[in-house]
């Protein structure tokens, strides 16, 4: 233990600790903009400043090491003066509308502010220029970054995609994709990760809700809602609960009172894409081993992020993906086709809103795979912040609903579908099926818990021995099928080099894009808990064993459906609906046409009136599509300029800062020309 | 037949090809170290004459760094041009010694007789043409550069008759 003096008091702290962790050991806060928990700090905002007696500078305490004996000053009058002219600095940088931005109340910037009790803004000068750029998915509205490079740690060191960097630099720097493109037209993957960590509302997801509102209120329209699995251990944050708490039958009464006709469950077509992957997945392995060839190992397409990560970083590997479409597309056909008929409704009537973690499934639903005779499967994507803002802008007493139940039929679901929302779970959940399926028995485990693949490591592994199976699946007599589960994209990668390089000894393979699966994902709440994903893991896995059917094929709505409708599984009506192929994009969205941008200014002004939270994203048909017309030049049209041209961007800013350089010229020969007058002034008073 | 190169998709003209190979060259040597990017970057530069969007991502792809960092850190130094540079870069000091004792004359000339704004490069690709905010020469104010030579107390004459020397 290290002993040491803050703020007068003799208190002690672990070897090794920062001065900000030596701090928080001893329940001192010291604020701070750019520190996160669990990754290497920045020392880029420098609001964590502390006075250490004998240094003559301040010291940025995420960065500096906490020695023996340090007496050390985390509010004296020198610190919170400095921390103040930091504040206001950014301040004098920042887009100031703090009323009409979606950050409001939860912006870290302002609960600072309010912290430092800041009460006069004294910089007023120049500000950057600053993009607003509108994805189908994310919205980055650079009026609003205060450069504390959070983003650009998630995006580079945890998921390892890279797209956010600093440009330029000094005055003009700016976080953003190379060359200042639009996200919408980059190799993306948006996960949204970088807008669960922005203290400010700089990055965030795209609106959706003044879609859905009108929609509620077009009478001609039945309006659909499906809620993913992660979302009922989190939305009850939003609204002051315990983390991970289980809402599951609070939620389900508040999208009914929100005014949602049905109310259904993304589990539910979990269950299903259980069936589907499953019987993909045995088909595979038969013609393996019956000498056919195949493409092993198979790996699950639940996760758009990761799916668009492939797409982009592997193109020459998507045989390896499973053809099943994501649960929540799967309910969206299956109720524009199924459920509407059951119904006798138009499906050109029918709108399906998504609740989701996640800020990638906004743009999954614009893809043209995932449409059916021409109705988008679903309509409108909202995240799990976003739903929290209508239930609060509708008056709901979230905390205190009665529970209800999900509607049927396709509300109903298994406790494997649960699982769905957390790392592990997709495999946990088919191999409780599968096994069961080719043996006849129950899965060999605990509680039907899969333990090597529980957990939040990195990358995990199991080996499972098939034994004496059923007569029909006699082939599989001793066969050991390897599995790995991974999540977050920076690890995925390691096992797709592997495959790359034709070494993976797994059969069957889960990523989910986000690091802990989508209870993390972008479009989850913001949490300071530093246990979150522990908590919602546990809570979800809970939900699981609280229910009376575990495995996906005895959910009696599944088996029925198929009796009914689809026949049988991966039958030609399931290929139709249920599966999907995906796009070679290439590293540089360059194998296609295809963008995601919905708009892109490149020098919005700071303070305007229409701020980036009023452009809701017209998301239904947004994409631009040129790989449909074979032959025909893609479509690339960039904010009205082609293209073509990539460098046009580029000159923009040269000539922006050709300019800035031009009035600088002319200011200076202003300031001559007044010191001048005061050099006559001095000579003829002389 | 010739064996397709790795660079072949980011070539725009067969001049292209040697110049990529002769950076692929860089690039190997460098290839696996940390922190090689500026290096390679500085090779290319002097191979190429400048770093297009194109040799960038090249550079991003063999490296295997996202290219966000690459255009990060080309954006990031003056030294390095995304857009052509002329054979000889004229830099005009208009640091406040420079800029009293006539560099902002000096710069109208320039803009006048090599007919490019500030940035620019004249069509028969000979000058580029920047200013600088001071580098470091006050006492021969006013100073300019043309590439690595300081040249002092210029004047619209005296300029003249040096870039007749080019």
């Amino acid at each position: 233990m290290l002993e040491l003096t803050i703020n007068g008091r003799k208190l002690n702290a672990p070897e090794g600790s920062t001065i900000l962790e030596a701090a928080e050991y001893n329940h001192i806060r010291i604020p701070t903009l750019c520190h996160m928990h669990d990754h290497l700090p920045q020392g880029s905002c420098r609001i964590c400043v502390v006075e250490v007696e004998g240094a003559r500078n301040l010291q940025a305490s995420c960065i500096t090491k906490a020695v023996n004996g340090m007496v050390i000053h985390t509010n004296s009058d020198r610190v919170k003066r400095a921390r103040k002219v930091l504040f206001e600095l950014i301040m004098s940088n920042h887009n100031r509308e703090c009323l009409s931005c979606s950050r409001n109340t939860t912006c870290e910037l302002q609960e600072l502010g309010k912290l430092l009790g800041i009460d006069e803004t004294r910089f007023e000068g120049a500000t950057s220029p600053a993009a607003l750029d509108i994805s189908v998915s994310i919205t980055r509205d650079m009026s609003k970054c205060i450069l504390c490079r959070r983003c650009v740690t998630v995006c580079n060191e945890i998921q390892g995609v890279g797209i956010l960097n600093p440009q330029n630099r000094g005055f003009a720097s700016v976080i953003s994709p190379g060359m200042d493109l639009p996200i919408g037209t980059v190799n993306c993957s948006f996960c949204g990760q970088c807008t669960v960590v922005c203290p400010v509302g700089a990055l965030k997801e795209t609106s959706s809700v003044e879609q859905v509102w009108a929609a509620i209120n077009d009478k001609q329209k039945r309006v659909i809602v499906q809620t993913a699995p992660a979302i009922r251990v989190a939305i009850g944050e939003e609204f002051g609960m315990e983390s991970g708490s289980r809402c599951t039958g609070k939620l389900a009464n508040a999208l009914s009172i929100l005014g949602f006709d049905d109310v259904f469950d993304t589990n539910f077509a979990a269950d299903l894409t259980i069936i589907e992957e499953g019987t993909e997945f045995l088909g595979r392995v038969k013609t393996a081993l019956t000498g056919g060839g195949s493409v092993l190992p198979m790996i699950t397409s639940c996760s758009p992020g990761w799916v668009k990560f492939i797409e982009h970083t592997y193109p020459d590997q998507l045989d390896h993906l499973s053809s099943c479409k994501s649960p929540h597309t799967m309910l969206g056909a299956l109720i524009k086709s199924y459920y509407a008929s059951k119904i006798g409704a138009d499906p050109s009537t029918i709108y399906v809103v998504s609740v989701m973690p996640c800020t990638a499934k906004k743009a999954e639903i614009v893809r043209n795979e995932m449409k059916n005779d021409g109705h988008q499967n679903v309509d409108a994507v909202i995240t799990t912040r976003e739903l929290a803002d209508m239930i609060r802008q509708a008056g709901i007493d979230f905390k205190n609903l009665p529970d209800r139940e999900y509607d049927s039929p396709l509300g109903l679901s298994s406790g494997a579908a649960d699982i769905f929302g957390l790392t592990g779970g997709v495999m946990e959940a088919a191999l409780r099926t599968v096994y069961e399926l080719v043996t006849g028995r129950e899965l060999p485990f605990k509680n039907l818990h899969v333990t090597p693949i529980v957990g939040l490591e990195k990358i995990k592994e199991a080996v499972l021995k098939i034994e004496d199976p059923l007569p029909a699946y006699s082939y599989l007599n001793g066969v050991e099928v390897k599995v790995a589960v991974t999540s977050g994209l920076k690890n995925a990668r390691v096992l797709m080099d592997q495959i790359a390089e034709g070494k993976s000894p797994y059969h069957f393979i889960e990523v989910m894009g986000c690091p802990g699966g989508c209870i993390m994902g972008g479009g989850q709440p913001r949490s300071d808990d530093p246990d979150i994903r522990e908590k919602r893991l546990a809570n979800l896995y809970e939900e699981d064993e609280s229910k009376e059917i575990r495995k996906s094929h005895e959910n009696p709505y599944i088996t029925s459906l198929y009796k009914e409708f689809l026949g049988e599984a991966n039958g030609h009506l399931s290929h139709e609906l249920l599966h999907t192929h995906y796009v070679r994009r290439g590293l540089h969205n360059e194998m296609t046409g295809e963008d995601f941008l919905l708009s892109f200014e490149q020098n919005a002004k700071h303070g305007r009136n229409s701020s980036s939270d009023n452009v809701s994203g017209t998301q239904a048909g947004s994409i631009k599509s040129g790989r449909n017309e074979p032959g025909a030049a893609p479509a690339r049209e960039l904010s009205g300029k082609s293209r073509d041209d990539i460098e046009s961007v580029r000159l923009i800013a040269l000539e922006a800062e050709k300019k800035n350089l031009k009035k600088e010229l002319e200011d200076t020969l202003e300031t001559v020309d007044i010191l001048k007058k005061v050099i006559a002034d001095y000579t003829e008073k002389k | 037949m010739k064996k397709k190169m790795s660079y072949e998709k980011y070539c725009k003209c067969e001049d292209d090809h040697q110049k990529y190979g002769e950076i692929l060259n860089v690039i190997d040597l460098y290839r696996g170290r940390e922190g090689c990017l500026i290096q390679v970057l500085h090779a290319a530069q002097k191979i190429y004459g400048h770093l297009p969007l194109e040799l960038q991502k090249f550079i991003a792809d063999e490296l295997k760094i996202p290219l966000s960092e690459v255009t990060g850190v080309v954006s990031f130094y003056s030294f390095f041009s995304v857009t052509p540079r002329g054979e000889h870069t004229i830099r005009v000091c208009l640091g406040t010694a420079c800029y009293v004792r006539g560099g902002k004359k000096l710069v109208e000339h320039l803009i006048k007789t090599l007919g490019v704004d500030i940035g620019g490069t004249t069509d028969d690709g000979k000058f580029t043409f920047e200013i600088a905010r001071c580098i470091g020469a006050c006492g021969l104010a006013p100073a300019i550069m043309i590439d690595d030579v300081v040249y002092k107390q210029m004047t619209p004459a005296k300029l003249n008759t040096l870039l007749a020397g080019f």
